[in-house]
């Protein structure tokens, strides 16, 4: 809430992004545990790419890691004494029945950030990812592309230190594919940490720094995208790399 | 046969411009949006927490809620004569038997409605918005302006809802009201009047007057709605 | 927006000016559906306005309500027709004074073929026994209204005990009753002034009337000051003492519906 009380920082890329940690998480529901337990430090510059067949627990992972959901054993630790300002852009963009601006400058005001800014903050947002002419358009009626890079733009304006993107581009087209990926490098160049799910293989090579292998509930693998994608250590990151179906 | 009549009463009544009739007209206008606007102050508030908070006793509220929107009139009415009369806890206000005792009347009906309706919108849009919110930092008070302005358009349907009931009934308005002339007569005591009198074309002419008044309302809300939707969607 | 919150204000703002602009001296006077519906208090009460500057503000109920709404404090004056529960009400203390203040009569309507062949009868209580002999369908208030407390006393005076399968008893006032009665050709006991004020009388006509018991006597009641100090005592006693007054009784006089006298002043 109070993240914006600290200065945005335009050079941000200088400082190191925040350091995330899993400490034995697990997450079970009625009874069924659904994720982990499981441990495992996301440090370097990333992008980290979560990778798995359906049901893995990508998400769950995600919403763990973004505190929208409590692990029911184990901690999630930053490696900063605040949390970190974050941000999450999901498959199916959530966003407000207003105009495009609308939706950017309510993220700002919930963020505190002074209302004198906003407009401009917003403004400048929906130019960088190319939306200027939908300023006033209500954002249901963008088309899906617009819709996931509007997402996107909310995310900008809040300078998040890490962004987290659940299947950003699973329902979009290959030119809008292309604008989302766009995105995601110019966060990354900003220094922003980036957490993203994704089943798309040539996706992942794009984008990957390392990647978090899960399977079943469990991580199977984390290792710098080359190792991952050149040589996969454990036997069900070995089987969906070469398209086998994977439990 | 008594139809035309009643038709032919209810067009020389607007077309004359009876002043009564614009004095009970407007009062009943006044009566009525003074007590939505209010309902809706407590209301849509009311609903919105019910809809975002969770506390023990949580459901027994909803079944409240929604069974006092059926509440009848004449209850609501008694309720406030007995609060309102001088004998009652709150005779000291000198309320009964004017316009001010109406509108406490019908806030008394139209808010269940508007909290009870308002709170299924409101938790509908927050199963969409939820996570959303939650990624974006927002605390439950935080959420309800977002909630209850992106569900503008459901709000002002229940606002609607909300002034038709208000503005029908009868039973309630004639008990705290007593359909003084000049003073407290709306539409529908005046319906009732007319009717005891024997009045019976009249007293349709009036309510046709009644039913006009409400479409009209009820198309300039559409149309104004339609307007801002397709400009904000 | 702000034009909107503007106009908004503007509006909510006129709304309460609309309710604070009745602040004159007004005093509330709870009387009968029958001076209601007959348009007595039209003619008279503004006569009264124009001599004083008094408002009065007229809720119309049963006479068994507005002795209620009294009791309560509701109401600063009270003008009804039930002499004994007038004087009972002054015997309880609920009132300080009483008095006399016009007439008029009830009359028995019923449908012009008048199945129950009342139009003979000398008297109301054979009127009333004939009906219930012809068992003819006979519609009551039921409200605990001065027409209905007397309507009471006619079946006992005419020793019957109304039996379910034709007495109707509807919980109305007086003009609904009569809608009713039209509606169901049945027979019914009405005050003169709602019955000749009446519009909707499809096929009932007056069938009886004239007998001495059948009066119908009005009297105004002032408040009891020691139960009810916050009433406006002073304004309902100009309004009762006008009321018996030469000028009160001369503008009941002067109500006239369709050239006929419906009340006829008798003050003492």
């Amino acid at each position: 809430m109070s993240s914006f009380n600290r200065p945005l920082l335009a050079s941000s890329a200088l400082i190191p992004a925040p350091t995330l940690c899993f400490e034995e998480v697990s997450f079970s529901q009625e009874d069924k545990l659904l994720l982990g337990p499981c441990s495992f430090t996301l440090q370097g510059t990333g992008p980290t790419l979560v990778m798995g067949p359906n049901g893995a627990g990508k998400s769950l992972l995600l919403r763990l890691a973004h505190g929208l959901l409590a692990p029911t054993q184990g901690e999630v630790t930053w490696s900063s004494d605040l949390r970190p300002r974050q941000a999450m852009v999901f498959q199916q963009p959530v966003l407000l029945r207003r105009s495009a601006v609308a939706n950017l400058t309510h993220a700002l005001a919930v963020n505190n950030v002074p209302r004198r800014t906003r407009v401009k903050l917003a403004c400048d947002a929906l130019e960088r990812f190319g939306l200027s002419a939908c300023t006033n358009t209500p954002a249901r009626v963008l088309s899906g592309g617009e819709q996931q890079r509007l997402a996107l733009a909310r995310a900008w304006v809040l300078s998040p230190q890490v962004l987290f993107l659940d299947e950003p581009t699973s329902a979009l087209d290959p030119a809008a594919i292309k604008a989302v990926e766009a995105a995601v490098r110019e966060f990354h160049q900003r220094g922003t940490r980036i957490v993203m799910t994704t089943h798309d293989l040539h996706q992942a090579r794009r984008l990957a720094g390392d990647v978090l292998f899960l399977s079943g509930g469990k991580v199977r693998e984390h290792t710098p995208a080359a190792a991952f994608f050149n040589g996969p250590v454990s036997r069900e990151a070995q089987a969906y790399i070469a398209g086998e179906l994977v439990e | 046969m008594e139809n035309n009549n009643a038709f032919y009463v209810a067009l020389s009544l607007l077309l004359d411009f009876d002043a009564s009739l614009v004095q009970i007209v407007a009062l009943s206008l006044q009566v009525s949006i003074l007590a939505v606007l209010i309902a809706a102050v407590l209301g849509f508030p009311l609903g919105a927490a019910v809809a975002l908070w969770r506390f023990p006793g949580r459901g027994g509220v909803i079944v409240l809620l929604n069974a006092l929107m059926g509440l009848p009139p004449v209850v609501a009415g008694l309720m406030v004569y007995l609060l309102l009369s001088r004998a009652g806890p709150l005779g000291d206000w000198g309320l009964l038997f004017t316009p001010g005792a109406m509108v406490i009347a019908q806030v008394v009906l139209v808010l269940p409605i508007l909290a009870a309706l308002s709170r299924q919108k409101v938790e509908e849009l927050l199963g969409e918005y939820r996570e959303q919110f939650v990624s974006l930092g927002m605390s439950r008070p935080r959420m309800m302006p977002t909630l209850l302005w992106d569900a503008r358009f459901a709000l002002l349907t229940i606002l609607l809802a909300g002034f038709g009931r208000a503005s029908a009934e009868v039973g309630a308005v004639m008990m705290v009201g007593g359909n003084i002339d000049g003073v407290t007569r709306v539409m529908t005591t005046a319906i009732v009047l007319e009717t005891g009198k024997g009045n019976l074309p009249l007293a349709l002419g009036l309510g046709i007057v009644l039913l006009m008044l409400v479409m009209l309302i009820n198309a300039g809300v559409y149309l104004v709605g339609e307007l801002t939707r397709r400009r904000t969607g | 927006m702000t034009k909107m919150v503007n106009l908004l204000f503007a509006g909510v703002t006129s709304l309460g000016l609309a309710f604070t602009a009745y602040a004159g001296d007004y005093i509330t006077l709870a009387s009968t559906t029958s001076t209601e519906n007959s348009g007595l208090f039209d003619a008279v009460v503004p006569k009264f306005e124009d001599a004083t500057g008094i408002e009065v503000r007229v809720v119309a109920v049963g006479t068994g309500q507005a002795f209620e709404i009294a009791r309560r404090g509701d109401a600063d004056s009270l003008l009804v027709h039930d002499t004994t529960g007038e004087q009972r009400f002054v015997e309880n203390g609920h009132a300080s004074e009483r008095a006399d203040v016009m007439y008029n009569d009830f009359v028995l309507i019923g449908p012009a073929d008048d199945p129950a062949n009342i139009r003979g009868t000398q008297s109301a209580a054979e009127a009333f026994a004939a009906i219930a002999n012809a068992t003819a369908p006979f519609t009551s208030r039921g409200d605990d209204s001065g027409t209905h407390r007397a309507e009471l006393r006619l079946w006992e005076k005419a020793g019957v005990e109304p039996d379910r399968d034709w007495y109707r008893e509807l919980g109305s006032g007086m003009g609904p009753t009569l809608n009713t009665a039209a509606a169901m050709n049945a027979y019914v006991l009405s005050d003169r002034a709602t019955w000749v004020a009446f519009g909707n009388r499809q096929n009932l006509t007056l069938l009886f009337e004239g007998d001495d018991v059948l009066f119908n006597q009005y009297g105004s009641l002032l408040l009891s000051e020691e139960k009810h100090p916050h009433l406006k005592h002073d304004l309902a006693r100009r309004w009762h003492d006008w009321l018996v007054s030469g000028e009160g009784q001369q503008a009941i006089t002067h109500f006239r519906v369709d050239g006929q006298q419906l009340f006829f002043p008798n003050a003492k």
